[in-house]
């Protein structure tokens, strides 16, 4: 397949709303959602069961309109377009499944094929290009078996393959890699950071999963009670968290926790008589593995506790999560050291 | 047993095969549009036609009231039309096929209504049309159990056939009431049943094989 025909195309939400009629008046499902996606990005939308995201992703392709506000994907309304327009631009947008949605009476080959016919390619060319997206999913040697053969990494693979057989500009990807186990979600990340790269296509995702995230997608949207409470480049959100939403969902990703004997004494207010700051301090890029603690302690004469941390990476980049405390009394001065050797830090509390 | 009676068995088991053959086909043939309508034109579906699909249903539903015997007596006029005549085998076959038809199409629709609507989902999303999904995802996915239904139609038309007697229809059924009850010809009573046994048995067996055959669901080492 040529890359040149797969460039990646723009989306963006414009106010969208969407109401579902329920018993006793209407459901707001999504309610002023303004959610820009760039061309050639993977970008993950974040957020609990029932907060609507689902709902965002689908109205890409149409299969959801908005009740208010404006979806636009390369340049074209999808909220209004209808019959063959709708179906012509559902062709340049791809679509994986958590449930993988391939037709158990087909092959791999014939499963692949399938957007093919449906937009009345010619047979010869369908079994050209289709031999060579089965090839760039690796399954050639399973072309001839049915999904009920295959693992679900590689019924995954065949939903890719097939996503992309239309040549989209576009890839949706809903909770692809929910059904999977962590070691077969990191190869299809794997593979669709890869098409991602070499096709430049748009991946738009939805998970439930920060750590999906964290490894592949270059920006994030949080999305609670439909809502977008938060949204930017991966990094950022990682690494400096707004929403509590988001921070609940980084809680379980990033090794940031106080440990539970310390957690359970830490109070809000400083007590009297001598205490300890408990400090979480976030070291970003290079400077996320320099000895900055040895170097602050020799310069201040502070004496500094390690309680908790981790080094992470998000995309490439690395950044430190440390939990430190500090005697209360020089707490101020310690953070005012930190911050000028661009550190962001937080008081989470008072130890007695 | 002379080989009169086994002349008249054998003549007797092929109009009830041709008898119900061609019911079976017309009925399918009828009945499976018909069921594919029914099972995409609820409300905000495929083919969303809530009215016409009411309608239908309620035909539908209108005809598979109506027992056999009824049936075959209630519309000779109508067979007479169709036939030419309303008297013999070949005019059985319009009452059959009238009986099979709806009982086809909601054993179809039965059927297709088990595809995953995912799977109705993931054509939209490619662009399919309505037609499209029908006769590239719904049919095919729901071949398996389209198979096990035609299969107890078959099965269910072997025993409406022994009533067509009633019109003058022969076959199986029919040899058994004249000759083994009527006539107090066991020996003939007991042929018929059995080779209705062993009609039922093959129809049967033919269709679960062809079910299996189609059927990609589940691995093929998984056994019969």
């Amino acid at each position: 397949m040529q890359s040149d025909t797969l460039a990646g195309a723009a989306i963006t939400f414009d106010g969208v709303g969407k109401s579902f009629d329920a018993k006793g008046g209407s459901v707001m499902a999504l309610e002023g959602v303004d959610l820009a996606v760039a061309p050639g990005s993977i970008t993950g939308i974040i957020g609990r069961s029932g907060a609507g995201k689902s709902t965002l992703l689908r109205m890409v392709n149409g299969l959801e309109r908005p009740t208010t506000g404006k979806v636009m994907v390369g340049g074209r309304d999808v909220g209004t377009a209808k019959g063959a327009r709708l179906r012509e631009i559902r062709r340049e947008v791809g679509m994986i499944f958590q449930h993988f949605n391939l037709l158990a009476s087909r092959t791999v080959r014939g499963n692949v094929a399938l957007p093919m016919e449906i937009a009345g390619v010619p047979a010869a060319e369908i079994r050209r290009r289709t031999g060579d997206l089965i090839a760039r999913v690796g399954l050639e040697a399973l072309a001839d078996r049915y999904p009920a053969e295959l693992s679900g990494g590689q019924k995954q693979r065949v939903g890719i393959a097939r996503a992309l057989a239309t040549g989209p500009k576009v890839l949706l990807s809903d909770e692809a890699t929910s059904a999977l186990d962590p070691e077969t979600t990191q190869t299809v990340l794997r593979l669709l950071a890869e098409i991602n790269r070499d096709l430049g296509l748009t991946i738009l995702m939805i998970t439930h999963e920060m750590a999906v995230l964290r490894d592949i997608a270059s920006h994030v949207a949080v999305i609670e009670g439909g809502r977008i409470v938060e949204q930017g480049e991966t990094y950022d959100i990682f690494t400096a968290p707004a929403h509590p939403t988001t921070r609940s969902f980084l809680s379980g990703v990033t090794g940031v926790t106080l440990p539970r004997f310390l957690a359970d004494r830490l109070t809000a207010e400083r007590p009297g008589g001598p205490s300890r700051e408990v400090i979480r301090i976030t070291f970003l890029g290079e400077r996320a593995t320099d000895p900055l603690l040895a170097e602050m302690s020799a310069a201040l004469g502070v004496e500094v506790n390690i309680l908790a941390g981790a080094i992470e990476e998000v995309g490439a980049r690395p950044f430190g999560n440390l939990l430190i405390s500090v005697p209360a009394e020089r707490g101020a001065e310690a953070r005012a050291y930190l911050e000028s050797h661009q550190q962001r830090t937080e008081v989470l509390g008072y130890v007695g | 047993m002379s080989a009169n009676l086994i002349n008249m068995l054998l003549e007797a088991t092929g109009q009830t095969l041709y008898m119900v053959a061609v019911a079976t086909v017309i009925g399918a043939v009828a009945g499976l549009p018909i069921g594919v309508f029914l099972a995409c034109s609820r409300k905000g579906e495929l083919l969303s036609a809530p009215a016409v699909n009411k309608v239908l249903g309620i035909l539908v539903n209108a005809t598979r009231s109506v027992p056999f015997i009824i049936l075959v007596v209630a519309i000779i006029p109508f067979t007479r039309m169709v036939a030419g005549t309303s008297i013999g085998t070949t005019a059985a076959i319009v009452p059959l096929t009238i009986a099979a038809i709806p009982f086809i199409a909601r054993l179809i629709e039965n059927a297709i209504r088990e595809v995953d609507s995912g799977l109705i989902e993931a054509a939209r999303a490619m662009g399919a049309t309505p037609l499209q999904i029908i006769r590239k995802v719904l049919i095919p996915e729901a071949l398996p159990g389209i198979t096990l239904g035609l299969t107890l139609a078959v099965v269910s038309l072997i025993g409406y056939s022994a009533m067509v007697g009633a019109v003058g229809g022969e076959g199986l059924g029919d040899l058994g009431i004249r000759y083994g009850y009527q006539r107090f010809m066991p020996d003939v009573m007991a042929a018929v049943v059995v080779i209705l046994i062993v009609l039922v048995q093959a129809a049967q067996s033919l269709g679960e094989w062809i079910a299996r055959r189609v059927d990609k669901r589940a691995p093929r080492n998984r056994g019969a």
